[in-house]
């Protein structure tokens, strides 16, 4: 049985840090540091089981680790067997830098975990997390390797495997994205996948036919309509009603002066057509900064057609942060709740879906992801 | 033989220095492993590469092969290059 009280499980790039939130959402208390001076990419727990919490780990100057607990960070235990590409003979063979998101598996499957990373990787735990193993064709395949280009290719801190998204009627049923190399889908379990590309656009000179230009920054399945995804992509927000194969541009319609570029989307758990996004500044050397240093988040209530700003509560002038694309999540309550965590070290939150926005917590390091969770009593 | 660890690893072996034993450096990371888990995952990638901030010094000498043989060897210094923000 899950709790009522939420926690906010913040990964930053100096360590990871618990928000513990009562149940009506109006006292925060801040746990931490948790490994501090360490990267922490992203900090998810299993909603299966509201206890085991995984942390994906690196230093600037350490190869790359997983922990896990199963008391809220109270204690931790490092992963037996953390993501590994395959072993080469010869030396030529990828080494994972870090692993950057990480995804529970179907409810079907208690034990599993997929995990994405830097370079792109497919990785998967049949234990919970804690030994993990390359996954699908995906890691080694000629084709997909041309399409992930090399560290060059990539974000400015390592080309990405990310936004694994599982169908709930099916586990089969998957789709990946990957910064740079596009949106993929496979419908056998992973033993194959195809690119999912087709309608979106790429950087003005480029061949959008070719996944290796494509870059997707966030892909999201509806949980209550699993053949609907959105997608926050480079060139602008998108969406896909499958069967359908092109998507379809819904950034179109943000007011011109914002524009639709940005990093998280996140969507609301039962409502298809609610969505958030978080613009950010992408003119001409991409600053990656709010736009017109007046950050806010934009709301849809119809799919995509027509976009709401929010920022009642948030600075109004001369605030330069931005939002990546894991820092950004909602909880399940009946008043959605919806948090933040910014580039300056902030976390804020809204417990009346983005009408107005208050600040939990300032101060801390760059924020890489926010995630909820409901830990079991 | 004698073995320095930087400190960023000392979580994993709670001091400084330690003994470890093999015939060349990569069967020395192997027992390090053995007595302090995870610790080789941290030092060397999967393709068998020497991580980038990571350096190995024998007699004064930078090490970058697993097959270097340790026969005579009663130290190995592991220390990190420091960089970055």
């Amino acid at each position: 049985m899950a709790s009522t009280q939420p926690v906010l499980l913040i990964a930053t790039r100096k360590g990871a840090w618990l928000l513990h939130g009562d149940a009506e959402r109006q006292q925060w208390r801040l746990d931490g540091p948790h490994f501090l001076g360490q990267i922490i990419n992203h900090l998810v727990l299993d909603p299966r089981d509201g206890r085991t919490l995984l942390a994906a780990a690196s230093t600037g100057h350490l190869g790359p680790t997983m922990f896990r607990s199963t008391d809220l960070g109270a204690t931790w235990q490092e992963a037996a067997q953390p993501p590994a590409f395959a072993t080469t003979a010869d030396g030529s063979g990828r080494s994972v830098k870090h692993t950057f998101w990480l995804e529970p598996g179907p409810a079907s499957e208690p034990e599993v975990w997929y995990a994405g990373t830097s370079p792109q990787g497919l990785f998967r735990s049949a234990d919970g997390g804690n030994t993990w193993a390359p996954f699908s064709c995906l890691n080694d395949d000629p084709q997909y390797r041309e399409w992930m280009g090399g560290e060059q290719d990539g974000t400015p801190d390592g080309p990405k495997l990310h936004s694994i998204q599982i169908d709930p009627r099916d586990p089969s049923h998957l789709y990946i994205a990957m910064s740079g190399g596009g949106v993929h889908e496979s419908t056998d379990g992973g033993r194959s996948f195809a690119p999912l590309i087709d309608g979106l656009d790429v950087v003005e000179g480029f061949d959008r036919s070719s996944p290796g230009f494509h870059d997707p920054h966030c892909v999201r399945l509806c949980p209550t309509l699993p053949d609907r995804l959105y997608q926050q992509n480079h060139c602008g927000i998108y969406r896909l009603d499958r069967p359908a194969t092109t998507w379809q541009r819904i950034g179109d319609s943000m007011p011109e002066d914002v524009g639709d570029i940005g990093f998280p989307l996140v969507l609301h758990p039962r409502d298809p057509d609610t969505l958030w996004v978080f613009p950010m500044n992408g003119d001409d050397v991409w600053p990656r900064t709010s736009p017109d240093g007046r950050p806010a988040a934009y709301r849809s209530r119809d799919g995509g057609n027509r976009w709401q700003r929010q920022d009642h509560g948030l600075p109004t002038e001369q605030a330069w942060w931005t939002v990546k694309r894991q820092a950004m999540c909602a909880d399940t309550e009946a008043a959605l709740g919806l948090y933040f965590g910014t580039t300056s070290g902030e976390v804020w939150a809204s417990a009346d879906e983005g009408d107005s926005w208050q600040c939990l917590a300032r101060h801390l390091p760059e924020i890489y992801a926010v995630e909820i969770g409901y830990p079991s009593p | 033989m004698h073995v320095l660890i930087p400190s960023p690893l000392h979580d994993y072996t709670h001091a400084p220095r330690v003994e470890a034993s093999g015939d060349t450096l990569g069967a020395l990371l192997d027992d390090l492993d053995r007595q302090f888990p995870g610790i080789r995952f941290r030092m060397v990638d999967e393709q068998g590469q020497i991580r980038r901030h990571m350096r190995c010094f024998i007699g004064g000498v930078q090490i970058f092969s697993l097959a270097h043989a340790l026969d005579g060897v009663d130290e190995v210094l592991f220390v990190q290059a420091l960089s970055g923000g």
